[in-house]
């Protein structure tokens, strides 16, 4: 059990690039604490870091009580979890779970004993003789997770463990991953570029971007409070829709129609504004997210007094059973600015036609009767709605 | 319609494949033939021998002159390919793991050198082995052999030692281990393999040299099986040796066919080493 403290922890390489830079972060005891972010975000390097398989270029690491910057990997009582698992091909599974414990010079019956237990709570106990080769993907990170647990460690560092899982088996070994953490109580770290995975499994998530921490929060706070542009459409499935706007008075100009801010909200926009003042209309780029649509049709408006109400030319619709996904494009310049381009670079949407951003998606209720082809009239609740600067990013709603 | 096409290809790769390895051990029947007969029987054209007999064999145990090369072959093949080995190890670790300025140059000349007629290197080394005093010696064998197995050797293992997940290393590192018990519990075992066979491979290249072996050896003091076959006695002075020569060429066959047969499945892998991957 153990807290870990990063101050200022940077990692530069000889060349000069900074693949972290400066990441603070507290987490603690027992806490289940995600990096999360786009490939090459410097989320893995952190987490190598943490474990002492990279240097620290700068900042101080410490676990528990102690600085451990200049500690070797075995001097810090943490066990890691590696994306293909690096189970020892020459060992059996039960070597292979006992190989710490050995090294360490604990008897051989507490070996014993401490891995059966393990594969008892993982379910291998049929395979504990049998060799990584011979077993399925998923009893193989099985194993990697029992490698990490018979230690008993101060922290537990998974590099994207379930990666490698077909899609099903995935959604099973989150919420196993979720059942043992919570069991052992130990402090984790999990690396993931998965949203959904941050977002279902960990106390906090740390959002990271470019090498920077972009926010840190519970999943929650992620969700209904980004600090900019790059997590909001990060959090989230479908991603956030982002219109270009703009801001006039006490008015939000959409290109699908313009709405009215509260009086709170226009009091943070002006505030936050990086040019308040240049004149009466302020360029934006406003977000809301798929759920914050509905069938006008199915609005329950006593509960709901905060809406806006549009017609909208349905594209597409894909019905999921419990929802529906309804698309529609809107006229006018889509939302362009640097965290966008990146996000949907990430994605890979960059490169196919007609995911220019002008396309919204409206996640539906599935009694909805909308479909393809024609002219809906639809319900966006304008309590949810997110402003942000083009050029910086930054939020200008969130509350402080 | 099918299973007939089908039973067709089998039999005509059946066909072809038995042509093949006809014509390949033809000649090792020959040979086998020969050392079974009777001396008097050697040049009779015959198949199979009319009287069968090991006096042949005991014949070749029985000179000075073969147990002596036997002995020399065994030695100077294990020392050159430990040595060998050793090196090489090294070597390929070194370019399996390590970014240095020169890497592809050492790749490149050891390919060079591994593609280099020893032919041309044999009149040069014969005036220089004499003058040096090595000539008829074990390392006057060992130091030719070293270079020419050296190439092959760092090829073969730095191949396998690419193929070495080394994230491993660092697994080991998390569960406690020095990097000295990360490196001998966990990368030797995975490399041994690959080590054994580099090693199968240059020693047969060591066994079966004769160029070497016939140019810079006179006598039993070096002299390995391949030279040592071409200087065998006749059983008198006027008959040919070719009864004993056959024998000694069957007994130095064995112990290669049992290296290949063991570890065949690691022979080819060995051999096709960077036709793939790396």
């Amino acid at each position: 059990m153990a807290e870990i403290v990063l101050d200022g922890v940077t990692k530069r390489y000889p060349d000069g690039t900074e693949a972290v830079k400066h990441l603070d972060l507290d987490i603690a005891d027992g806490e289940f604490l995600i990096l999360v972010g786009p490939s090459g975000c410097g989320k893995s390097t952190a987490l190598r870091m943490i474990a002492g398989l990279e240097d620290i270029s700068e900042g101080e690491l410490k676990i528990g009580e102690n600085v451990v910057n200049d500690k070797a990997p075995k001097d810090r009582d943490i066990a890691m979890v590696f994306q293909n698992y690096a189970l020892y091909p020459h060992m059996t599974v039960r070597d292979n779970m006992g190989f710490a414990l050995k090294l360490a010079g604990v008897p051989k019956d507490e070996i014993n004993r401490k891995v059966e237990e393990a594969a008892k709570i993982l379910d291998l106990e049929q395979h504990l003789d049998r060799k990584p080769a011979n077993l399925s993907g998923g009893q193989r990170q099985r194993v990697a997770m029992g490698r990490a647990i018979v230690r008993d460690p101060a922290v537990f560092l998974m590099d994207e463990p379930l990666s490698n899982l077909d899609a099903k088996l995935r959604v099973q070994m989150r919420t196993e991953v979720s059942r043992i953490q919570s069991r052992t109580g130990t402090t984790t770290v999990y690396v993931t570029h998965d949203q959904t995975e941050a977002m279902t499994l960990g106390d906090r998530v740390a959002v990271m971007r470019l090498g920077e921490l972009q926010q840190v929060g519970t999943p929650k706070e992620l969700y209904e409070n980004p600090v900019n542009l790059f997590v909001a459409g990060f959090i989230g499935s479908p991603a956030m829709n982002f219109f270009a706007a703009t801001v006039d008075g006490g008015q939000v100009h959409l290109p699908i129609g313009d709405i009215e801010l509260s009086d709170e909200l226009r009091q943070r926009i002006q505030t936050r504004s990086s040019d308040s003042g240049s004149g009466s209309t302020l360029e934006v780029i406003a977000g809301i997210r798929p759920e914050d649509f509905e069938d006008a049709a199915l609005v329950d408006r006593q509960h709901h007094p905060h809406g806006y109400e549009f017609d909208a030319t349905i594209d597409l619709v894909e019905s999921m059973g419990s929802e529906i996904y309804a698309y529609f494009a809107y006229e006018g310049e889509g939302a362009s600015a640097e965290q966008i381009a990146e996000l949907a670079q990430d994605a890979g949407t960059s490169e196919v036609p007609g995911a220019d951003g002008q396309q919204v998606v409206a996640r539906l209720n599935p009694d909805s009767t909308v479909a393809r082809g024609e002219r809906t009239r639809l319900w966006m609740d304008t309590t949810k709605l997110h402003l942000f600067d083009p050029r910086t990013g930054h939020s200008l709603t969130r509350p402080d | 319609m099918e299973s007939d096409r089908r039973n067709m290809r089998i039999f005509g790769w059946g066909v072809a494949d038995g042509l093949v390895l006809l014509f390949a051990l033809l000649p090792v029947l020959w040979i086998v033939s020969l050392s079974l007969k009777e001396p008097g029987d050697v040049t009779d054209g015959r198949v199979l021998p009319s009287t069968w007999s090991l006096d042949n064999y005991d014949a070749v145990f029985s000179q000075d002159i073969f147990t002596a090369a036997l002995r020399n072959s065994f030695g100077i093949a294990a020392i050159a390919t430990v040595i060998a080995v050793i090196v090489a190890s090294m070597a390929a670790y070194a370019i399996a793991r390590l970014n240095f300025p020169g890497k592809v140059l050492i790749l490149g000349s050891a390919l060079m050198i591994a593609m280099f007629p020893p032919i041309s290197i044999v009149g040069p080394l014969y005036n220089m082995w004499r003058n040096l005093g090595l000539y008829d010696t074990w390392p006057g064998l060992i130091i030719p052999y070293l270079s020419f197995a050296l190439p092959l050797a760092i090829y073969t293992l730095t191949t396998f030692f690419r193929e070495i997940p080394w994230e491993l290393e660092q697994a080991a590192q998390i569960d406690g281990a020095t990097p000295f018990q990360a490196f001998t519990k966990v990368i030797v075992p995975l490399a041994a393999p690959g080590v054994a066979t580099t090693s199968i491979l240059v020693f047969i290249f060591c066994w079966n040299d004769f160029l070497f072996a016939s140019a810079l050896t006179s006598t039993s003091a070096a002299q390995t099986v391949p030279a040592a076959l071409a200087q065998f006695p006749g059983a008198s002075q006027f008959s040919a040796p070719y009864g004993s020569i056959a024998a000694a060429a069957v007994i130095v066959t064995i112990p290669i066919i049992i290296l290949v047969l063991f570890f065949q499945r690691r022979i080819v892998a060995g051999l096709t080493a960077g036709a793939v991957k790396g």
